[in-house]
């Protein structure tokens, strides 16, 4: 059936191998009722990939399958997977079967032959089983056998004929030496290549003396998939896929939440804090407060009461608990109430991808929505730069897929690199925001200085702040730039000091001032009190006056009239002209 | 069938694919020339019953069983190698 209309038909057109990560590069499985190549060297994983397909099918998808041996016996096999928790003696009973197809050690050969006898007797156990999925392994082991490329050729386009003709999703596993690539071009694996449907190449290699496993779709007809190399891990369930960078497949939601970041004058810097779901950086040089910032996130996120974890690839667990103490960063609490879990990975063993595939893990078991990873420059020392580098993307992609707030430190080399937050593993451009951390020597003291380079979607100080550590905590403080330079500690509190002293002093003369003043205005109150009463003085003298004068003339008239009523004169008035 | 009856051959084939008709008649030629009435061949199709070969670990075919006289021996292939043959049941000195 041709793909879109299987679609259509809501058929799945894929077999899911339950492998993590490798269901998601190809976009759900293997290509259902097809063959596929799984080629690679010797102890690539060919073996558990198979089987973890047909255990999958078994298990949950109701598809019971068959495992062909050509090289070790099924009792070796089972008893070589005990481990990974698959139950195989159970699932032998109905769902899985091993059929030994061992060629015997005493084998004689006398000209050609074919597999028709094997197919035949799968064919019989097929229908009995109602099988599904089907695995030839060591496939090359067989066609060794075989005397010629002509001869190798039939059979393998035999075999291929007979799984399709069944609808059998199929895997062929076979070796192609280390050199992969130049084996894999050798005939037959060539023209198998070429006949199968889909095709995933296996290498294991040793980078630095550390083992990288890795794995490779190199084709896969009638549908997209993820053709870059996707690192894998041989882990305690079985096969892990690393890869699985599901571009396009953007769930990540934006998110204008803040998170603190412990800091209450930082969350100020960042207007507000941490996005949540951001993937925050903080570099710096060694001791310049890198963890004791991740510890104050992480505090801050566990008084949210948020499941938060804490990775230190540098101290152990109760180390961590003790050092962050010491500022007054108190986790010990939230470890003993569950919230918080702390994983220590000392920088021993393991690659990238390891730590990676670890992480995630943890992440998931504890349903962690902050996570501190402290340092994650650790990786690179463990794998190439490259590999870290894209094993930090990830991580970085995966957190933002998983809504996941995630602050990363990286230490950066004060001697290998004197530019500013030369990060060794260039994440730079990956993370939200970046914080860089560093010292600034002066006048005796080095002090910690702290910067936010970058923070995207918010508007933020373009200021140095000094960090200052306390057993009360961390803090921010401003720092005095005087004359060009920058003063940080000792220099800063002279600077404070100095300008505490310089205010004292101006608030004294001001104070002596209002004082002086006080004191002439009193002074001009009290003139301009006495000559109000001087004012009033005089009109009252003055209307005094008018008032004398005018009981003066009264008197005066008076008089007059009484002298003429005594004269005994008459009233007639003309004579009063002569009066003056 | 003689009284020197003492080999027992099966000779398990898959249908009538060239391989397997070409072992059949190898066969058959072999034991004319080298063990005229002193032979028995059962031939079993894979392909008719499938159960058989599974029972009996029979996966390239053809193969050639000697069952008796013991001990048992297997011959892949389509027996065009009549050295080999004699060799394997034991008539090396046939062959000379």
């Amino acid at each position: 059936m041709n793909p879109a209309r299987a679609r259509r038909a809501g058929i799945q057109i894929k077999a899911p191998t339950g492998i993590m990560g490798f269901d998601e590069i190809t976009g759900g499985g293997l290509p259902r009722g097809r063959t596929t190549l799984l080629a690679g060297g010797p102890g690539s994983g060919k073996t558990i990939f198979a089987l973890q397909f047909l255990v999958h099918g078994a298990r949950h998808c109701e598809e019971p399958g068959i495992f062909v041996a050509f090289e070790e016996t099924p009792k070796r096999i089972a008893a070589n997977f005990e481990t990974f928790g698959w139950n195989l003696a159970a699932l032998q009973k109905r769902k899985l079967f091993f059929l030994d197809a061992r060629p015997t050690p005493d084998l004689i050969q006398s000209g050609t032959f074919d597999l028709s006898g094997m197919l035949a007797a799968l064919g019989a156990k097929i229908k009995e089983m109602g099988a599904r999925r089907i695995v030839f392994d060591a496939m090359d082991i067989v066609l060794t056998l075989l005397p010629d490329q002509a001869a190798k050729r039939r059979e393998i386009y035999r075999l291929h004929e007979w799984l399709l003709a069944r609808e059998l999703t199929g895997i062929i596993t076979a070796k192609a030496g280390g050199d992969q690539e130049s084996s894999l071009d050798q005939q037959p694996f060539g023209f198998m290549q070429f006949m199968v449907d889909c095709a995933v190449i296996l290498n294991h290699s040793v980078v630095q003396g550390v083992s990288q496993r890795s794995l490779r779709v190199q084709k896969y007809r009638g549908s997209s998939f993820d053709e870059h190399e996707s690192p894998f891990l041989i882990g305690k369930n079985g096969f892990e896929v690393a890869g699985a960078r599901t571009l396009g497949h953007a769930h990540t939601k934006v998110i204008h939440e803040r998170v603190s970041s412990g800091v209450e004058r930082l969350d100020t810097m960042l207007g507000g804090g941490y996005y949540r779901g951001a993937s925050v950086l903080i570099t710096g040089f060694p001791g310049t407060a890198k963890t004791t910032l991740s510890g104050a996130f992480v505090e801050a996120s566990c008084l949210r009461g948020e499941r938060t974890m804490f990775v230190s690839f540098d101290s152990d667990f109760s180390e961590v608990i003790r050092n962050l103490a010491s500022v007054g960063i108190l986790l010990d609490r939230f470890v003993k109430n569950g919230l918080l879990r702390i994983v220590s990975v000392r920088t021993i063993t393991g690659n990238a991808e390891t730590y990676l595939l670890r992480i995630k893990t943890f992440a998931r078991e504890h349903g962690a929505r902050c996570v501190a990873i402290d340092p994650v420059s650790t990786m690179s020392s463990s794998a190439s730069e490259m590999i870290a580098h894209s094993v930090v993307e990830r991580l970085i992609d995966w957190s933002k897929s998983e809504g996941i707030t995630m602050l990363c430190t990286s230490l950066v080399d004060e001697m290998a690199s004197r530019t500013i937050g030369m990060s060794s593993l260039q994440i730079s451009t990956l993370a939200d925001t970046w914080i860089h951390l560093n010292y600034l020597a002066q006048a005796g003291e080095r002090n910690r200085g702290l910067s936010i380079i970058k923070s995207r979607g918010t508007a933020h100080s373009n200021q140095v702040r000094e960090l200052i550590l306390s057993d009360a905590g961390v803090t921010l403080a401003d720092i005095y730039t005087a004359g060009g330079e920058v003063l940080m500690g000792t220099l800063r509190w002279e600077k404070e000091s100095a300008e505490r002293a310089a205010n004292e002093v101006a608030e004294v003369a001001g104070k002596l001032k209002h004082v002086r003043l006080n004191a002439e205005e009193a002074e001009l109150e009290v003139k301009v009190k006495s000559l109000q009463t001087e004012l009033v003085a005089k009109q009252t003298e003055k209307e005094l006056l008018t008032r004398t004068s005018e009981s003066r003339e009264k008197e005066l008239s008076r008089g007059r009239t009484r002298v003429r009523e005594l004269r005994g004169g008459d009233t007639a008035i003309p004579r009063l002209k002569r009066v003056p | 069938m003689s009284r020197h009856a003492a080999f027992k051959f099966i000779l398990f084939v898959a249908g009538d694919t060239e391989n397997s008709a070409l072992a059949l008649a190898n066969l058959s030629a072999f034991c004319r020339t080298h063990l005229p009435n002193r032979h028995e061949i059962e031939v079993v199709d894979v392909i008719r019953q499938p159960k058989r070969a599974m029972k009996d670990g029979i996966f390239m075919t053809p193969t050639l069983v000697k069952t008796s006289p013991s001990p048992v021996r297997k011959i892949v292939g389509t027996l065009s190698d009549t050295h080999t043959v004699l060799e394997v049941l034991g008539l090396g000195d046939l062959a000379a």
